[in-house]
Order: structure tokens, then C-alpha cells, then sequence
């Protein structure tokens, strides 16, 4: 209590000695007082740390992964000579039965880091798409431009077999952060330089970090010889935790070469996004 | 700390506070450019894909 008295807040009706003897009134900062004030200095950037984390560099590196997977959809129709002119001419015509384009163009994998095709997922948004590199490490991953990783060793799209991709749930871009929205039959669309993959979305388990049997040729049936074009889509799970993993499986239904412009599925969004 | 903080800031209330958000923002801005990326590179390595 008499310690207080030196701050002086109210005038001392009675001359306080305290007072006399300290010519500035400030009370002396304690150990204790700084500590405290050090540890909750400390609890409001770690806060901050992950509003920016999962929110703020992840509505940045979004913005700048879709507008990078845009530019390169540009720049793959420009190298196109007879591309984007009739897109919509040819599904129109006569037979409304889609034309038969034979089996899909498979490409070799490309090197590490080196752009392989986007993803266009519409149950993800109608402003979805995002750049699939080879390699699931983390400067594909965390790219800020790329996102979603390609498994080496796992095939290529349109290939008999399985193509796994992986990206974020939460944070970094989360490229996958709504796969747990995907319904039956959802399209999940890869478009590279050859062409546009149509696969269908047909199930998602929930799956150990340990569990590489989602990446085999037939999923969860390592050593089976694959019959059927496979897309897995893996992320982690829960959203906010890398507890566990949660793979999407879908089935490849159609291709089309660019010439033909983007698959119905995607028409509109395609369009919409500015890219054709 | 902050007290001794708010004594050294000049000029009346509305100056100090002004003085003090700009502070702020400068800290944050700091924090969230250089900072946060280099702890995020440092702390969280975020796996999300499967691997044996």
C-alpha cells in the first residue's frame, strides 16, 4: 500500500515521505512487471503467427497459385495454333454424342519442380484451379505458384494406373481444403498440354500417414496388374491436423485434345475464370 | 515496459495513440514479411502427404 501511494494518482492530503524522496512520481518497473509484460507480448505473436498462417498466406499463396495456374492455361492455348476458335462450334455440331478422341494422350513425367498440368475441380469453386508440379516435397507443396505435387512414381494422367496428386487441407493455398465437399460423380479434371483428363470422383477413405498402398497402380492393392485410369487425390485430416490422411479416388471417364477446348464439366467455369 | 513506452512517446493523447498504431502496424508488418516465413520454414513442416 505505501509503495502505491508514490505513484501519486490522487494528491496526498498528508506530505507522503515516499513522495517527497522520489522527484519523479513513475513507479519503479519490477522484474516481474516486464516479465509479464514480455510473455504476453510473446502470446500475442504466436496468435498472430497463425492468423497469418492459416489465413492471411493462405488467401495470399490461393490468389497467387490460381492466377499462375490461369497464366499457364493462356500460355498453353497460345502455343496452340488452332486452339480456342471453335470450342464451342465443335460439341455443338450435329452429333451431340461426344466425339471419340481414341485413347489419351499419355506425356512422360517431367523433371522435379517442372509443371506437369492444372486441376479443375468445380465442387472446389467456381474459381478453382490450381498447378500440379512433380514431386510432393515442399517447395512444391508450399510454392507459391505451384501447390499440388504429383507422387513421382506413380503415373501420369490418362495413364492405366494411378495418378496421385497431393496439396494443403489448410494453409498454403489449401488446395485441397473442401476434398471432404466432393459428391459421387464430381468431375476432377486435369488439363495439361495435350489435352483435358475428365475423371469421376467415386469414393474418399480415411487413411494413416503410413498408408502408400493409395498411391499402388490399383489403390490399397499393391502388386495388382491395374486395368483401370485412377486419379488419388491425398491431403491430411483432420482439417488443421496432420493426424491422419484422407484419400480421394476417382475414375477416368474421358479426354479431348486442347483443340477441342475445355470438357462441358468445366466449360463455364473454364470461361469464367478469363482463361479462354 | 509499455508505460515506460507511452511516457516516452511526445506530443498530446491523439498524437501518442496515432504514434503508437503506426508502431504497431510496423511491428506486424515486419513479423508477418520476413519473420513468419522464416519460423513457418523452421517449425511446421506440414506433411500432408503419405509416405512409408
Amino acid at each position: 500500500m505505501h509503495a502505491r501511494s508514490s505513484t501519486g494518482v490522487e494528491p496526498a492530503e498528508a506530505p507522503d515521505p515516499a513522495a517527497a524522496a522520489a522527484p519523479d512520481r513513475r513507479p519503479r518497473p519490477s522484474v516481474v512487471g516486464v516479465l509479464g509484460e514480455i510473455l504476453l507480448t510473446l502470446g500475442v505473436v504466436v496468435l498472430l503467427f497463425l492468423a497469418w498462417q492459416l489465413w492471411w498466406n493462405d488467401a495470399i499463396l490461393a490468389g497467387s497459385q490460381t492466377s499462375a495456374a490461369r497464366d499457364l492455361s493462356r500460355e498453353w492455348d497460345a502455343s496452340e495454333p488452332s486452339s480456342s476458335s471453335p470450342p464451342t462450334a465443335e460439341p455443338a455440331s450435329p452429333a451431340a454424342a461426344a466425339p471419340d478422341y481414341g485413347l489419351p494422350v499419355v506425356a512422360s513425367a517431367p523433371d522435379h519442380l517442372d509443371v506437369l498440368g492444372n486441376l479443375w475441380v468445380p465442387r472446389f469453386g467456381s474459381d478453382y484451379v490450381r498447378t500440379i508440379a512433380q514431386g510432393t516435397s515442399t517447395d512444391v507443396l508450399n510454392s507459391t505458384r505451384l501447390g499440388i505435387g504429383h507422387y513421382d512414381d506413380t503415373q501420369m494422367p490418362g495413364e492405366v494406373g494411378n495418378f496421385a496428386i497431393a496439396a494443403h487441407r489448410s494453409a498454403y493455398g489449401g488446395g485441397m481444403h473442401l476434398i471432404d465437399q466432393l459428391q459421387v460423380g464430381d468431375p476432377i479434371v486435369i488439363e495439361t498440354a495435350d489435352g483435358w483428363y475428365v475423371y469421376r470422383f467415386t469414393n474418399l477413405e480415411y487413411v494413416l500417414a503410413s498408408a502408400v498402398d493409395v498411391l499402388a497402380p490399383v489403390p490399397q492393392h499393391p502388386g495388382a496388374t491395374p486395368g483401370d485410369r485412377i486419379i488419388t487425390l491425398t491431403t491430411c485430416n483432420p482439417l488443421y491436423s496432420t493426424a491422419e490422411r484422407v484419400a480421394a479416388y476417382g475414375v477416368f471417364e474421358s479426354w479431348q485434345p486442347r483443340s477441342a477446348g475445355p470438357p462441358a464439366v468445366v466449360a463455364d467455369i473454364v470461361a469464367a475464370s478469363g482463361v479462354q | 515496459m509499455y508505460a515506460a513506452l507511452w511516457r516516452i512517446l511526445p506530443g498530446p493523447l491523439w498524437v501518442r495513440l496515432l504514434t503508437l498504431v503506426i508502431l504497431v502496424a510496423v511491428v506486424v508488418g515486419a513479423l508477418m514479411t520476413w519473420v513468419f516465413p522464416v519460423v513457418d520454414g523452421i517449425v511446421n513442416p506440414q506433411d500432408v502427404t503419405v509416405s512409408g
